[in-house]
């Protein structure tokens, strides 16, 4: 397939010009593409904000629900239709802020999907306040004085909760965001990967020249297999590495672990009411 | 008047127990009124308990019938406290006749109190932990049952334990036995059960259980929940059935996950249930209005407790009708549905699913603590039709998962079920389920979505009149109050006065029109403090609702007091 397949004729797109996310839209319509995965069979769930509006700007299944919430909808999805491949997609308000609880809970249940985070490091719609990751000192409408907490790590957070893959893109190098986007849709687990973009409207601090200046690949002795490794590598601070942090093939999906799905691989909707099931329940309840 | 020379005897004694949390009245309950079930008397359990683990005051009030039998009562026929904190909790409620039978090593002095050994009896038999063995087989002694089928039941209840507790129990439970049996031949309790064979087999449930069947009738496939009482039962149900009916079960990390997972599940063509308390289902609201939105159909089980805040947490009220009413920021369709009975509570909770899916969009089923902790037999669910209709389609390329229509209804595609593509929004969307700011499409889209609700007064189900139609005085009630309204309006028989049960509070059924017209004089009753339905009422109907019958201490209605209260109320017949 090719990348032009999942284009959307005749679309209004809402983001400014020169916004990251555009270059987010390349690099997943290409890993989508070289994946060969027809829009028929993917679900894209996501929040609130400018990254949430994404999947309306590619052909697939849509789930664009409330702030914060499109990773429950995206878990529920798939364990209702395990045959689909799903995607959960939004800016680091929207996953790390307002869906902060969800975030720690769906690395613990590590169903089998991709969470795809744009962390610009801001908030955009609502026009230029702090967010999660914000760096201290960070001067916003709204935190004049700079902001004075601790930005959040998402990576170390997700390495400490055994995500069972953990990596970190920046949007200036398209080659390493599409082979890190499909190995994170091809894992087969929760899989998080961050994607370091600048915002060219609210963001002044965080600017494509900073980016380049303070990220770096991961070298290729960097062992994804070592969460020691790997939580050490994501508390680095000063230049930001980039690539797979951790991939782990030890955890049980969730999914897989559902009693539904036990000894019937079929969709939930394409199963029966069983009746006799519970006539038998019912039976059972009359006698001593 | 012609008198009968035979005393009349009460075909209906009320059995209380009451004791510390961890004393075994759940297990007394639950062996209590299997053994009454299937010895062929009707039986009846409710439940007060304290919001703890061990400690406290709680108990559990079993009526047995030679008729059916589902509302509370005020009066005590045989009361057996466990420990002085359950006697000195309910001693008000005590009468002359109230026979009064416990321990007397383990409790103050009380006069009347008739010693039953329990410890002492327990530890001849090997523990002094069979007492609750003893006490079982004490009632049913006392109450004439066949020692053979208590003898089953033991066997069966303790059947995964090592014989030497089996045995134990069953010589405690024997030995609690001719206890109660020579306390019958005293003549001390007299009464005159009538057991019928009919009722040894019918089924004997709970409120959750019946609302978790429901929901397994209904093709429930999907539950995601955060543990709150008195919700936690019908989830706690659905999870042991997990295994047999193939359910996706999720202990979400809270409310707003377990709301948004279940509509991410019915997006995806599973039927989902969450189920919730006041609390949960606030912090449910925006995943409530979200359902409203993206049109996508939602069951919400509501089990009511005492609020605000965190109130009583183990106690009943009918205050969070308001909350359900309101529920969810903007203007959309929704159903609200509040079963009276077990036997409703299964009904509407199966017909909620098909009417979520028909109409695409969220049912609320309004319960409350007394309707999910009270226990009772029934003769049979209905399980006819069982088969949902399927409400989803095959997409084709062009679909557009909100098409205008006239109804307010767009085929509702699932993802990966066609050819099409299934998009949905909780902003406001084109008719492909495209984020738009175009105005006239928001009129239209919010037109389309508010159509339904008028569509939905097709189903609206009708308020059951209790009592004859020539009535002056009309008690309105709704949900768990029909079975108690019932019992104290045919204790004043005689009196123009009749009973309309409402179980869909939203939209209104227009079927009450009338009832309320022809009515003279309009109560209200309902478990809360402002009377809610009755504004209600007021608003929708154009009437004037006399009296507000209304309580909120925790506690269910019970017949007498209700009785009573609707007597100082009543017009004087004509």
């Amino acid at each position: 397939m090719k990348a032009q397949n999942y284009d959307r004729p005749n679309i209004d797109i809402a983001w400014c010009p020169g916004c990251g996310n555009f270059a987010i839209l390349k690099i997943l319509k290409q890993a989508l593409a070289e994946l060969a995965i027809p829009p028929q069979n993917l679900v894209i769930t996501s929040g609130i904000g400018q990254a949430a509006k994404t999947p309306h700007y590619l052909q697939t299944h849509i789930f664009n629900g409330l702030h914060g919430r499109a990773l429950p909808a995206a878990t529920a999805i798939k364990a209702a239709n395990p045959q689909l491949t799903v995607i959960a997609e939004g800016g680091d308000g929207d996953m790390y802020g307002e869906g902060g609880n969800h975030f720690m809970h769906t690395i613990r249940r590590n169903p089998d999907l991709t969470h795809l985070v744009h962390n610009n490091m801001v908030y955009g719609l609502t026009k230029g306040q702090a967010s999660p990751t914000s760096q201290r000192g960070l001067v916003t409408p709204l935190q004049i004085d700079g902001v004075c907490q601790e930005p959040f790590n998402p990576l170390s957070v997700a390495i400490a909760l055994n995500a069972s893959f953990v990596a970190r893109v920046f949007v200036g190098a398209f080659e390493q965001g599409v082979a890190v986007f499909k190995a994170a849709i091809q894992h087969h687990g929760y899989a998080l990967v961050d994607i370091l973009q600048p915002c060219v409207t609210f963001n002044k601090l965080n600017t494509y020249a900073w980016f380049e200046e303070h990220t770096y690949p991961l070298e290729n002795s960097h062992d994804p297999g070592s969460r020691e490794q790997a939580f050490a590598r994501a508390c680095e601070m000063e230049r930001l590495p980039l690539g797979i942090f951790y991939r782990s093939q030890d955890r049980k999906v969730f999914e897989k672990q559902l009693s539904a799905y036990r000894e019937d691989q079929r969709p939930l909707y394409q199963r029966p009411l069983e009746s006799t099931k519970l006539q038998n329940l019912l039976d059972t309840n009359r006698s001593l | 008047m012609h008198s009968s020379p035979k005393k009349n005897l009460p075909e209906d004694i009320c059995i209380v127990l009451g004791g510390a949390a961890g004393q075994g009245i759940q297990t007394i309950e639950t062996g209590l009124t299997r053994l009454l079930k299937q010895s062929g008397y009707h039986v009846f359990a409710s439940k007060e308990y304290m919001s703890r683990i061990r400690g406290g005051s709680n108990s559990t009030q079993i009526r047995v019938s030679s008729g059916p039998v589902a509302a509370p009562l005020e009066r005590i026929d045989l009361f057996i406290p466990l420990d002085g904190a359950a006697l000195t909790h309910l001693c008000p409620r005590l009468q002359a006749a109230s026979l009064v039978l416990g321990d007397r090593a383990n409790l103050p002095a009380y006069p009347g109190l008739i010693d039953m050994p329990l410890t002492t009896i327990a530890q001849q038999a090997g523990d002094h932990r069979y007492a609750s063995s003893v006490t079982i087989g004490a009632v049913v002694g006392l109450l004439g049952i066949c020692l053979e089928l208590l003898d089953d039941y033991l066997q069966q209840r303790f059947s995964d334990h090592p014989s030497t507790i089996i045995a134990g129990n069953r010589v405690a439970a024997a030995a609690g036995y001719q206890y109660g049996q020579k306390l019958a031949k005293t003549g001390t309790m007299q009464f005159e059960l009538k057991a019928l064979a009919s009722v040894t087999g019918d089924l004997l449930l709970s409120g959750s259980e019946v609302i978790g069947l429901g929901a397994l009738a209904g093709g429930c496939n999907f539950i995601s929940s955060y543990p709150m009482s008195p919700g936690t039962g019908v989830l706690t149900f659905l999870a042991e059935q997990a295994d047999e009916f193939g359910l996706v079960v999720d202990q979400a990390e809270d409310e707003i996950a377990a709301i948004n997972m279940a509509l991410g599940a019915w997006y995806a063509g599973a039927r989902a249930l969450v189920s919730t308390s006041g609390g949960g289902f606030a912090l449910m609201s925006e995943g409530f209005s979200l359902a409203g939105m993206i049109e996508s159909p939602l069951v919400v089980h509501l089990a009511q407790r005492p609020g605000p805040a965190t109130g009583l947490p183990t106690h009943t009220e009918q205050g969070d009708l308001q909350l359900a009413l309101h529920a969810g920021h903007g203007e959309f369709p929704c159903l609200v549905l509040a079963p009276g009975s077990l036997q409703e509570a299964f009904s509407l909770t199966r017909r909620a699913f098909d009417l979520a899916d028909k109409y695409q969009l969220p049912v609320i089923i309004l319960t409350d603590q007394f309707l999910l902790d009270s226990l009772t037999n029934i003769p049979a669910l209905d399980l006819h039709n069982l088969q949902p209709h399927q409400q989803f389609v095959e997409t084709d390329t062009d679909y557009a998962r909100y098409r205008l229509t006239a109804s307010g209804l767009s085929p509702r595609g699932l993802p990966g079920h066609g050819a099409g593509l299934v998009c949905v929004d909780s902003d406001e969307h084109d008719e492909a389920g495209h984020i738009s700011e175009d105005l006239v499409l928001r009129t239209a889209m919010t037109d389309k979505r508010l159509r339904k609700q008028s569509e939905l007064l097709q189903d609206a189900i009708a308020p059951q009149l209790l009592g004859s139609d020539d009535f002056h005085t009309l008690v309105v009630c709704w949900g768990s109050t029909y079975h108690v309204l019932r019992e104290a309006l045919g204790a004043l028989k005689g009196l123009p006065v009749a009973g309309l049960h409402f179980s869909q509070l939203y939209p209104l059924p227009p079927q009450a029109t009338a009832w309320l017209r022809q009515a003279r004089q309009l109560l209200v009753v309902e478990g809360n403090a402002t009377g809610q339905f009755a504004s209600l009422l007021e608003q929708a109907y154009d009437c004037t609702v006399e009296h507000r019958i209304l309580k909120y201490n925790g506690l269910p209605f019970t017949v007498e007091e209700l009785k009573q209260r609707l007597q100082s109320l009543l017009d004087a017949p004509d």
